[in-house]
């Protein structure tokens, strides 16, 4: 067997890989699903039905969507400098706390005025959690992976304390939950979903725009690609990966002002439900490309949904979902390999004496 | 004497992508004999040893070692074959001592019992009267003593058949002298000596028969003894060539750089430029020559604000710009273009195409936070026109041009900036012949317009032949500025090992004009 | 009261300590693998449900470390064979092995492992060990310890000496510090990747079924609660030293059951605060770590890196 560098591969060659690897994922996840008692067909039927199959369920698929999106854009802001930004879940909460602090514990801002204050205050919220370990990073070269990743759990901590501790509902006897927002502080509802949807289409936009288009995404990518090429040219590398970074975090941090004011009403202390960590899987699925994150988040809600669905209609647990995300994710990270790389095997098959493999 | 054949390898073929590497090579080494093998940069040298070493498998075509057909899959099933291999790029550890590297990947016991081996490892140095210090890391050594460790290495592990692939390109001549007595010893005590080079002379020197290649084609196999230069040349290039560049004359402008005392210190605190005082004229090329690593990069990069400085001052048309950080200094028109060992690290983006390519120093001058890339779109066209590279379109990323137009990327930037010093360090690093002459001529003609030029160089042909004046630095100070029409390479490799300018006049490397 | 602190900070170090050294196995080939927590969990519920199945440790420990591997496996494939992406790919592992175990687990919860096979994990207890002045009661911190515990420190020795003492160790150091030379030195990269990869997965699994089968004792979901994460940076604190692993492990364990020890102690102390200690001490020490760089205290350099041999 040979491994060849490819010289250039086209478009189709990569959609064909795409959609054998995806296929293989099906294959693989059928066969988990038959070991587990299950026929596959029924459960993949099931899903889409669940997703897509009536007009609530499209539109819980596309609540589940919005913060895939917008937290993916986050990510990829962040993966496109190459800095490992894992704490999307860290920063979803504490722009979920900085927002409910606006809606719950500040009254003197006029009620018009409290939704777009949630707004910058969640993003800032979002951004310092992201900068902490930014600043280390650019300072000294700390490595941002686990940073971010122990950030995740303190903001956990930090929110569940709140939530039976001082912030806690005291009308809502026996149990722990925070009170609900005023109504000034709950997104509006556009046919039927909340604003956030709007919101998601528009940052989609904006960062395509930005990554694309302005002076400081093309600084995020020279970067990213060269911190030593970057500093050649004069740019200063610091502010590049701090600016980066607060943006990256916040718009992690919009995502939980989203899911707070949208969806949940208030503030609990599993806000985020994992949205941070998928995003890191959609970021790296959509090639670090904002308007394919956009199409990557919207077949992962529709994973999620199904998934949802599967366990009220055929009593599939849900943690199902992140074993088929895996698979799907394992298919797809391997199939780069073919993109990047031809395989030729070799019609007589020299007998290897060393047991040394040829590749 | 019946001479055995020791390497004979047939119809070779090697395709990486599109670039055809090797193309049906003939190459035939006996016992006991050094063997050159000559070519361009890019013409298959190797690609050719390496498929002896496993490092790469032929596509096609036959190998025998020592008469016996075989396929070599793995570096492993190489040195069970008795072939050793010196990489140009030391394959060491740096953290391991010497003889933890020697016994790398050997067979044995589970524990190391290193009191044995090292007993070992001394009698193959007396055998051929090697020298090293075998509980030094490697990290502490000289470039010529990590070349040692790698061939005490593979002699230690029974190799019959040595590859050195480029060994003399980080050595001083003196050091290539030491070199080549090694390589003869190994030649009379039985082994098949291989020696990858592109320089003509270490050709002549130290061959006893030579075979050239010429993209990616065997041309010639001749013995040393009935060939000559021109010949040699002429082979591997294709054409007769001029060999010699003609230093254009040009106005000597005003005093534009002037460095005083400069002290730059890098790991561990070791002063990695010591003390550099020089100064360049506008309208003149000064050449800097020294062995690899001797604070070239260091220099370049001072100049440029991207290395801190300790001491000294580096004075840009009567301002000092120490301290300026390097979008303040590309202001000022300096503009610095090093092209490092893997020929793409600084200076350029692999994965972006030529108009991203250009806008890398520009984009800032633009006004307003979005970026227009029609101007850098201009720029590159005519970059691309001007340098005649060859790309298949100005939106394909730059990874994939060959190496010699990457280069022509970078330099046509440099020099379409309209730069008032010029700073270039290996601008023709790995370019054939032709495409490198291209280079020296563009910065001629940048000196004849007046542009100061600092022109860092490792060929010392070249370094005689364009610059006005040569400044030789070793270890991190400065060993002699000296005129280049009055001195010769021994001189400069005197130089550049350390010896002074009062010591050279004493010998008389220096002609007094 | 200090011994017995001490004591139960080298019981909740012991899941570090595995985890450490399967994580440090990783790096020693260059592999940077985020994906110790998904194959701790996945050792964690392989060997409990083994427990439960078939009553005998040593199929439960055997269960454990395959279940470990197999995770491992499949990041070794996709990572050294397909070259993949590091980071991301261990990211998914995670997902994957967390998925996987919480599946699984469902059927495990509230499941009491049979006596017969707890008794197994008991701590020792040796006559006269407290009678030696001084000396005693500090050495039964480390001996009076159930036999996993001792497990582990045997791992830690055997890993050190394997590593700095051994033609193997010599071969794997040299694989994490540049691939591409011991590739020219006839290493079998690939083959050393694999092997240690899979290596660290199964200590990985180790310490995951530390948790379900002696710490705990039962089946909780994410019953690792990030210690795979705080290993991955433990591994940097302990400059990729299995030695010097034992103490950050027990340090850590130390951390992490200091809330618990100062509630005991009715000292009033935020319980969420001091939950968050390991987490915050982890990011002091990454932080700490990285500005005071010493050269002994480098990763291996080829960390992270992908090795294609015929890449040009």
């Amino acid at each position: 067997m040979q491994i060849i560098n490819r010289p250039g591969t086209s478009i189709k060659q990569v959609i064909t890989i795409r959609v054998i690897a995806i296929m293989a994922a099906a294959v693989v996840s059928s066969f988990l699903i038959t070991l587990l008692g299950y026929n596959p067909l029924v459960v993949f039927s099931n899903m889409i039905k669940g997703a897509l199959g009536s007009n609530i369920r499209i539109k819980a698929t596309l609540l589940e969507m919005i913060p895939l999106t917008i937290a993916s854009l986050g990510i990829i802001i962040a993966f496109k400098m190459k800095l490992w930004n894992i704490g999307g879940e860290g920063q979803i909460l504490m722009g979920a706390f900085d927002a409910s602090f606006i809606a719950l514990k500040v009254d003197w801002i006029p009620s018009f005025l409290v939704l777009p204050v949630m707004f910058i205050v969640g993003f800032l919220a979002g951004g310092l959690w992201a900068f902490i370990p930014a600043f280390f990073k650019a300072r000294f070269g700390a490595n941002e992976t686990i940073m971010t990743l122990m950030l995740n759990y303190i903001a956990i901590q930090w929110i569940t304390y709140l939530q039976y501790g001082p912030w806690r509902d005291p009308k809502n006897m026996g149990f722990p939950k925070i009170p609900n927002f005023p109504k000034e502080a709950l997104l509006p509802q556009i046919f039927g979903i909340h604003a956030g949807l709007i919101i998601s289409l528009v940052l989609v936009v904006v960062i395509t725009w930005f990554m694309k288009k302005t002076k400081k995404g093309f600084e995020i990518a020279v970067v990213g690609e060269s911190v030593a090429t970057a500093k050649y040219a004069g740019m200063d590398v610091f502010s590049v990966i701090i600016t980066a970074m607060l943006i990256s975090g916040g718009l992690c941090g919009i995502t939980g002002v989203i899911q707070t004011s949208g969806v949940n009403k208030t503030l609990t202390f599993n806000v985020s439900s994992g949205y941070g960590n998928t995003a890191i899987i959609t970021a790296w699925l959509s090639g670090l490309s904002a308007p394919w994150a956009l199409l990557v988040s919207f077949l992962f809600a529709i994973l999620l949904q199904g998934g949802s669905y599967i366990q009220s209609a055929l009593q599939i647990p849900s943690s199902a979902a992140d074993v088929l995300q895996g698979m799907i994710l394992f298919c797809i990270l391997g199939s780069e390999f073919f993109v990047r790389y031809k395989v030729r095997f070799t019609a007589k098959k020299p007998v290897s004496n060393g047991g040394a493999k040829a590749c | 004497m019946e001479k055995t054949v020791f390497v004979e390898m047939n119809n070779i073929c090697k395709t990486f992508g599109v670039i055809r590497a090797n193309r049906n090579i003939n190459f035939r080494v006996n016992q006991g004999e050094i063997h050159a093998l000559l070519g361009e940069n890019g013409a298959g040298k190797s690609t050719l040893v390496n498929m002896l070493s496993g490092i790469y498998t032929p596509d096609a075509g036959s190998i025998e070692i020592y008469g016996k057909p075989v396929k070599i899959h793995s570096p492993r099933q190489a040195f069970e074959l008795g072939i050793g291999m010196i990489h140009q790029h030391f394959k060491l550890i740096d953290v391991l001592t010497a003889a933890e590297n020697i016994l790398l990947s050997e067979k044995g016991s589970l524990f190391l019992s290193e009191k044995e081996a090292l007993k070992k490892i001394q009698k193959v140095m007396e055998n051929y009267g090697l020298l090293i210090d075998l509980s030094k890391k490697i990290s502490d050594m000289s470039v010529s003593e990590k070349q040692t460790v790698e061939i005490i290495k593979v002699l230690y592990r029974g190799a019959k058949i040595l590859i050195l692939d480029e060994p003399t390109a980080v050595l001083t001549p003196q050091e290539i002298e030491k070199l080549f007595v090694i390589l003869r010893n190994l030649a009379k005590g039985g082994c098949a000596v291989i020696i990858i080079t592109h320089k003509l002379n270490e050709v002549m020197t130290i061959s006893d028969r030579v075979t050239v290649l010429r993209q990616g084609e065997t041309i010639a196999t001749l013995d040393t003894q009935s060939t000559n230069y021109r010949e040699l040349t002429e082979l591997m290039v294709g054409k007769p060539v001029d060999l010699t560049i003609e230093r254009l004359p040009s106005k000597k402008g005003n005093l534009m750089l002037e460095v005083k005392n400069l002290t730059v210190l890098g790991e561990h605190q070791v002063k990695v430029l010591d003390n550099v005082t020089f100064d360049l004229y506008g309208g003149e090329i000064l050449g800097v020559a020294g062995v690899a690593g001797s604070g070239q990069k260091e220099l370049c990069e001072s100049i440029a604000g991207l290395y801190p400085v300790e001491s000294g001052s580096i004075v840009f048309e009567d301002e000092n710009i120490v301290g300026l950080n390097p979008r303040e200094i590309i202001r000022k028109g300096i503009s610095m273009s090093f092209i490092p060992e893997d020929r793409l690290g600084m200076g350029l983006i692999p994965s972006m195409d030529m108009v991203d390519n250009m806008l890398l120093k520009d984009y800032v001058n633009q006004p307003g936070i979005a970026i227009d890339r029609k101007p850098a779109r201009q720029k590159a066209e005519r970059v691309r026109k001007r340098l005649n590279i060859q790309t298949p379109g100005l939106s394909t990323p730059i990874r994939k041009l060959s190496g010699g137009n990457i280069q022509k990327v970078l330099l046509g930037r440099e020099i379409d900036s309209n730069p008032r010093l010029l700073i270039t360090a290996y601008p023709a690093r790995g370019l054939d012949i032709g495409v490198s002459y291209n280079i020296y001529d563009l910065l001629q003609e940048q000196k004849q317009k007046g542009v100061g030029i600092l022109y860092i160089g490792e060929d010392l042909d070249v370094l005689i032949e364009l610059c006005d004046r040569i400044m030789v630095l070793c270890d991190g100070r400065i060993t002699g500025i000296v005129e280049s029409k009055s001195i010769t390479k021994e001189g400069l490799g005197l130089l550049m090992a350390g010896e002074s300018l009062t010591a050279l006049e004493k010998e008389e490397h220096l002609c007094r004009l | 009261m200090l011994i017995l602190f001490l004591k139960s900070a080298v019981i909740a170090g012991t899941p570090l300590l595995f985890a450490i050294l399967g994580a440090m196995f990783n790096e020693r080939v260059g592999n940077l693998n985020l994906g110790i927590e998904g194959m701790m969990l996945l050792g964690a519920v392989a060997g409990f449900q083994a427990a439960i199945y078939s009553n005998n440790p040593f199929i439960a420990l055997l269960f454990a470390m395959i279940f470990g591997s197999l995770g491992a496996l499949i990041y070794a494939f996709l990572t050294v064979t397909l070259r993949t992406n590091q980071v991301v790919t261990g990211l998914t592992l995670t997902i994957f092995g967390t998925g996987l175990a919480r599946f699984h687990g469902q059927k495990l919860m509230g499941m009491v492992l049979p006596e017969d096979f707890s008794r197994h994990f008991k701590p020792l207890s040796i006559p006269f060990l407290h009678e030696i002045p001084v000396l005693g009661p500090f050495l039964s911190i480390f001996l009076e310890q159930d036999l996993f515990v001792y497990l582990g420190f045997v791992s830690a020795i055997l890993s050190g000496i394997y590593l700095f003492k051994t033609r193997p160790g010599l071969n794997l150091r040299a694989v994490g510090e540049s691939t591409a030379s011991a590739d020219a030195s006839g290493i079998n990269v690939t083959l050393y990747k694999y092997i240690h990869i899979l290596l660290g997965g199964a200590l990985c699994g180790l310490g995951g079924a530390y948790l379900s089968l002696v710490y705990v004792p039962s089946w909780q979901e994410n019953i690792t609660s990030g210690r795979g994460w705080i290993a991955v940076a433990l591994v940097i604190f302990t400059s990729w030293n299995p030695y010097k692993a034992i103490g950050g492990a027990i340090l850590f364990g130390g951390l992490d059951i200091l809330g618990f020890r100062i509630q005991s102690l009715n000292i009033p102390v935020n319980q969420y605060f001091l939950r968050m200690m390991p987490y915050l001490a982890t990011i002091i020490v990454i932080i700490i770590g990285s500005i005071r760089k010493s050269s002994r205290h480098t990763p291996p350099k080829d960390l992270g890196n992908p090795y294609f041999r015929e890449e040009r």
